[in-house]
C-alpha cells in the first residue's frame, strides 16, 4: 500500500474558526504573528508564511446571490483555510543548495531544520509565496506536513483540530476520490460554482493538498498557472553561455587585434 | 469631540458608524477598482474585497526576496571578477600584456574573496555555509553557483598566490600559477554571468520574464566593469577599450530592449524608484561610455585618456547601479499581486512601489 498521503481540504465546510491555525502552532511551536488588524475581513493573518503554516482566508465580496452560507443580500462569505502545497515538482526542493529541502516517505516537502543555512533561494523559488525566512532565527520554515506526527501514525495537527472535517488528511488516491466525490455531491444539489484546485496539467504536476473551493480560485490568491521555476534553467544556461562566448570570443579578438606591450 | 464621557458615541453607535464607513469603501471599491485618499490608511488597503477582479484583498501572493544588502554588490564584484580573470589569461595566452595579465589576478583573487564574504554574510547561519558544498544539483542555480564560486576562489587565489610568490620571494612556481589560471579562467567564464541565470529562474515575474536576456545582460555588465576597473588603476591597452565598446553596445541592445517591451511584468523597470534605477544604470552602463569610448578612439592622446577614464567610471557606476535596479525591481514586482493571479490591469490603478503598498505581513515583520 502507498504511503503518500494528501490534505483535502473543503472550503463549504470551513467555519473560519481557525482551530487549525492554533492547532498547527501549538503542536510544531510556531511564533506568535502579533496583533494586527487588517482590514480584510476578519483574516489578520494575512498570508501563509514562516509562522504561519496554516491560515485561513476570509473571501468576502459584494453579494452574490447563493455563495456563502449567510445571508446572501448583504454579503458573500467563504472560508479556506490554506497551507504549503506539497507540490509534486516542488519550486523550494528543485532550488535548496544545501540539500535541506527533501521528500519525505509520505510524500510531503520537508525543510530539515538542522541543515539549512537560510541563503533564502526557497523564497524566490516558491510559485504560491509559502516558504520564508525567519529574520531572527536566520532559516526558513514552512509546513512540515507534520512529519513528525505522520512518521508515528498520526494524522496532521490542523486536521485532527478540524471541528467539521473541512480538513481531510489520508492516502492521495483517497483524497483524490473524496474530492470528485464531493464535487459530485455538490453539483447535484445545484452548486455549479464548486471546483477543485489542483494543479495538475501544469509544470508544477499536482499537489498534495488539494482544496475544493467556490468560485474563480484567485480570489483565494491561489495561481491558475503556477509553475516550477526550474522549467526557466535551459534558457538561463543557454544564455549563460552565450554571455561566457560573447567574453571568450571578445577578448580573443581584441587582444589579438591589438599591439604587443 | 468632547471630553465629556457622556457626549461619547455608545459602543452601539461606533459599531454602526464604521460598518456603514466599510459599506462606502466597498461601494467606492465596486465603482472604481481601488480606493482613494480620505481615509484610515487600513493595513492591506486599497482593496477591501477578495474576488476575481481583485485578488485576495490585493495581498502578493508570491514571498518579496530576503537578501540582504550584501547581494547587489555580490553580484557585482562576482560579475568584475570573473570577467577579470578571462580578460587576464587571454591577455597571457595571447602575450598581448603581461602586467594586464598580472594585474587581471590580483583582481580576480580578490574579487573571489569579497564575494565570499558577502555571500556568507547574507546566509541566515552563516555558520552553516559550508552546507553548500554537502550535495551538488545541477538543477539549482544556487548550488552551481556556489560550486563555481567554490572553484573559482580556489584556482584564481592559487594564480594570484604563485604570482606573488614568484615576484616577491623568487620561488619557482610560476608553473603551479599558469596550470590554476587555466581552471581560473574556465570557472570564470560561467562566475561572470550566472547570477543572471540565479534570479531569472525564480518565481518573480520580472525575473522570469527576462531569462533569455539576463545572463547576457549581467554578463556584460560584468565585463563592463571589470574593463572600468583596469582602466582606473592605468592600463591602457586599446583591447580594453575594445571591450569596453563592445560591453557598452550589448546593454545598450538590453537597454533598448527593456524599454520598447509592453509585457506588465516589466512595469517595475520604467516606473517608480525601481524604473529610474534601472534607467540610470542602464544609461551610465550602454549609451554614455559608448560614446565616450568612440570619441576617445578619435581624439588625440591626451584627450583619449582623460574621455576614457570617464567612460570606465561611467561603466563601473553603472554596472553596479544595474545590479541595484534588478533586485530592487524583484521587490516590487513580487508585491504586485495581479501577475501570478493572471488578473488585468486597469488603466487608473496606482503603480506598485517597494513601499507603497502596505500588507499585514510587513507590519508584522516590523
Amino acid at each position: 500500500m502507498s504511503t503518500t498521503t494528501a490534505f483535502f481540504t473543503d472550503a463549504t465546510l470551513c467555519i473560519g474558526c481557525k482551530a487549525c491555525e492554533v492547532a498547527c502552532k501549538e503542536w510544531n511551536g510556531v511564533s506568535a504573528d502579533g496583533f494586527n488588524w487588517t482590514g480584510n475581513s476578519y483574516d489578520n493573518t494575512g498570508s501563509v508564511g514562516h509562522s504561519t503554516w496554516r491560515h485561513v482566508k476570509f473571501v468576502e465580496h459584494s453579494p452574490e446571490p447563493g455563495l456563502g452560507g449567510n445571508n446572501a443580500d448583504v454579503v458573500s462569505w467563504v472560508f479556506s483555510s490554506d497551507v504549503c502545497k506539497h507540490c509534486e515538482k516542488a519550486g523550494c526542493l528543485e532550488a535548496c543548495p544545501t540539500g535541506a529541502i527533501v521528500r519525505t516517505e509520505f510524500g510531503g516537502v520537508f525543510v530539515q531544520p538542522d541543515i539549512c543555512n537560510g541563503c533564502s533561494y526557497c523564497v524566490v523559488a516558491c510559485p504560491f509565496g509559502v516558504v520564508q525566512r525567519n529574520k531572527e532565527d536566520g532559516r526558513a520554515f514552512k509546513c512540515t506536513f507534520c512529519y513528525d506526527r505522520q512518521k508515528v501514525g498520526l494524522h496532521p495537527a490542523c486536521s485532527t483540530a478540524c471541528p467539521t472535517e473541512s480538513i481531510k488528511f489520508g492516502p492521495i488516491e483517497e483524497m483524490k476520490l473524496a474530492a470528485q466525490e464531493r464535487i459530485e455531491e455538490l453539483q447535484a444539489r445545484g452548486m455549479d460554482d464548486a471546483c477543485i484546485y489542483d494543479p495538475a496539467d501544469t509544470s508544477v504536476g499536482g499537489t498534495h493538498a488539494l482544496f475544493l473551493l467556490r468560485g474563480d480560485p484567485r480570489q483565494y490568491n491561489l495561481p491558475p498557472h503556477p509553475e516550477v521555476p526550474t522549467i526557466y534553467n535551459r534558457a538561463g544556461w543557454r544564455s549563460s553561455a552565450v554571455a561566457a562566448g560573447l567574453l571568450l570570443f571578445g577578448s580573443l579578438f581584441a587582444f589579438l587585434g591589438s599591439a604587443k606591450r | 469631540m468632547s471630553c465629556n464621557p457622556q457626549d461619547r458615541p455608545t459602543p452601539e453607535h461606533t459599531h454602526w458608524a464604521r460598518e456603514n464607513r466599510l459599506f462606502e469603501i466597498r461601494r467606492e471599491v465596486e465603482r472604481k477598482g481601488y480606493v482613494d485618499a480620505g481615509i484610515l490608511p487600513i493595513t492591506g488597503a486599497p482593496f477591501s474585497m477578495a474576488s476575481p477582479e481583485t485578488g485576495y484583498y490585493g495581498v502578493p501572493l508570491l514571498k518579496e526576496p530576503q537578501w540582504s544588502w550584501e547581494i547587489p554588490p555580490y553580484f557585482f564584484v562576482g560579475g568584475a571578477a570573473g570577467s577579470a580573470a578571462v580578460i587576464g589569461a587571454i591577455a597571457h595566452w595571447t602575450g598581448r600584456d603581461e602586467q594586464l595579465a598580472r594585474d587581471c589576478r590580483l583582481l580576480a583573487a580578490g574579487g573571489a574573496i569579497a564575494s565570499s564574504a558577502l555571500l556568507i554574510s547574507d546566509l541566515g547561519c552563516p555558520a552553516r555555509f559550508l552546507a553548500m558544498l554537502r550535495v551538488f544539483k545541477p538543477q539549482s542555480p544556487m548550488s552551481v553557483g556556489a560550486w563555481t564560486l567554490a572553484a573559482f576562489g580556489t584556482f584564481s587565489g592559487a594564480a594570484a598566490f604563485a604570482q606573488i610568490a614568484a615576484e616577491r620571494f623568487g620561488l619557482p612556481v610560476r608553473i603551479l600559477g599558469n596550470f590554476a589560471e587555466v581552471f581560473s579562467f574556465a570557472a570564470g567564464l560561467p562566475f561572470s554571468n550566472y547570477t543572471g541565470v540565479l534570479i531569472g529562474a525564480t518565481a518573480i515575474p520580472v525575473w522570469n520574464e527576462n531569462i533569455h536576456s539576463l545572463p547576457i545582460h549581467f554578463g556584460m555588465s560584468g565585463l563592463n566593469s571589470a574593463v572600468g576597473i583596469l582602466e582606473l588603476i592605468g592600463h591602457e591597452n586599446t583591447a580594453l577599450n575594445t571591450l569596453g565598446i563592445g560591453a557598452a553596445v550589448v546593454e545598450t541592445l538590453e537597454g533598448v530592449n527593456i524599454e520598447v517591451s509592453r509585457k506588465p511584468a516589466e512595469e517595475p523597470l520604467k516606473r517608480g524608484t525601481s524604473g529610474f534605477i534601472t534607467r540610470l544604470g542602464g544609461v551610465l552602463s550602454g549609451p554614455v561610455p559608448l560614446a565616450l569610448r568612440i570619441a576617445a578612439a578619435f581624439a588625440g592622446s591626451r584627450r583619449s585618456k582623460k574621455l576614457r577614464k570617464a567612460a570606465a567610471i561611467s561603466s563601473v557606476a553603472g554596472s553596479m547601479l544595474t545590479r541595484v535596479a534588478w533586485v530592487h525591481a524583484g521587490h516590487v514586482s513580487a508585491r504586485d499581486w495581479r501577475l501570478p493571479l493572471e488578473i488585468e490591469q486597469k488603466k487608473d490603478w496606482p503603480a506598485i512601489t517597494r513601499a507603497g503598498m502596505p500588507v499585514s505581513k510587513i507590519v508584522k515583520e516590523a
